[in-house]
């Protein structure tokens, strides 16, 4: 299976090439998608956590009898 | 305030999809720079958006990241703790609608100046549904004086799909 690839293209002489990746540049690469993921997930749930937290809200805002209306002008 | 512009180069990604776009030997005639894309990775995790990365003349240090960001329906604000690149540049991924792409550009003022090079970044996923998309606004600095040459655009744990476009324009007064 060949390495994966990056795109590059010269800006001056409109040359463009595609270079697979050396094997030190695809263990770099491991190790940064290791991190990345990490980070990622993360993220990713701090997101999640804030849209759950403004659905539990409306919810309980809903059962408190609040129309959709109300709730939105809350939060304008 | 520059009122031109002039596309550079451009890329359309091919068959076998890249871990990463690199525009080189940026001339330097330019006041500004001006990257527009449309991005299409393969992360497929069950997050219906992706975010990649930028960094300037293969420098892996410096970077810091602000972002403003809505996530169906809910808005907030994040730092980056990567300082590797900048991020947030926000793309559709495998999870989303099949054919979508995200969309953005990245904004690069005085790019052959002496100063940090700052950028800001504008970008949303697409995926054609009610929720699942992310829109950003960015703030990226990358603290290093160094003129930028070279531009790398790189999935953060992906890479680019077939079809994802790149288009770099310089900017200036006429």
């Amino acid at each position: 299976m060949p390495n994966p690839t990056r795109i590059e293209i010269n800006c001056e002489t409109g040359v463009e090439s595609i270079i697979e990746l050396t094997d030190a540049e695809i263990a770099q690469m491991e190790a940064d998608r290791v991190t990345a993921e990490a980070r990622k997930a993360e993220e990713d749930a701090a997101a999640q956590a804030a849209a759950d937290a403004k659905a539990s809200a409306q919810a309980k805002l809903t059962a408190l009898g609040l129309t959709a209306d109300e709730i939105a002008a809350l939060t304008k | 305030m520059a009122n031109t512009m002039t596309l550079i180069a451009s890329n359309t990604v091919g068959s076998g999809g890249s871990s990463s776009v690199v525009f080189s030997s940026i001339p330097s005639t330019y006041t500004d720079l001006l990257i527009k894309f449309s991005v299409r990775t393969d992360r497929n995790d069950g997050i219906l958006f992706d975010n990649f990365s930028i960094a300037f003349n293969s420098i892996s240090t410096g970077y810091s990241t602000k972002l403003l960001y809505g996530l169906s329906g809910s808005a907030a604000s994040t730092n980056s703790g990567a300082t590797s690149y900048t991020q947030y540049l926000y793309a559709s991924d495998t999870q989303s609608t099949a054919n979508t792409f995200g969309n953005g550009e990245v904004y690069i003022p005085n790019y052959a100046g002496s100063n940090n090079k700052s950028m800001s970044i504008d970008s949303v996923s697409e995926t054609n549904a009610a929720n699942g998309a992310l829109a950003g606004l960015a703030a990226g600095l990358m603290s290093n004086t160094a003129a930028i040459t070279s531009i790398t655009l790189a999935g953060v744990a992906q890479s680019f799909l077939q079809y994802s476009s790149f288009y770099l324009y310089g900017v200036k007064n006429a």
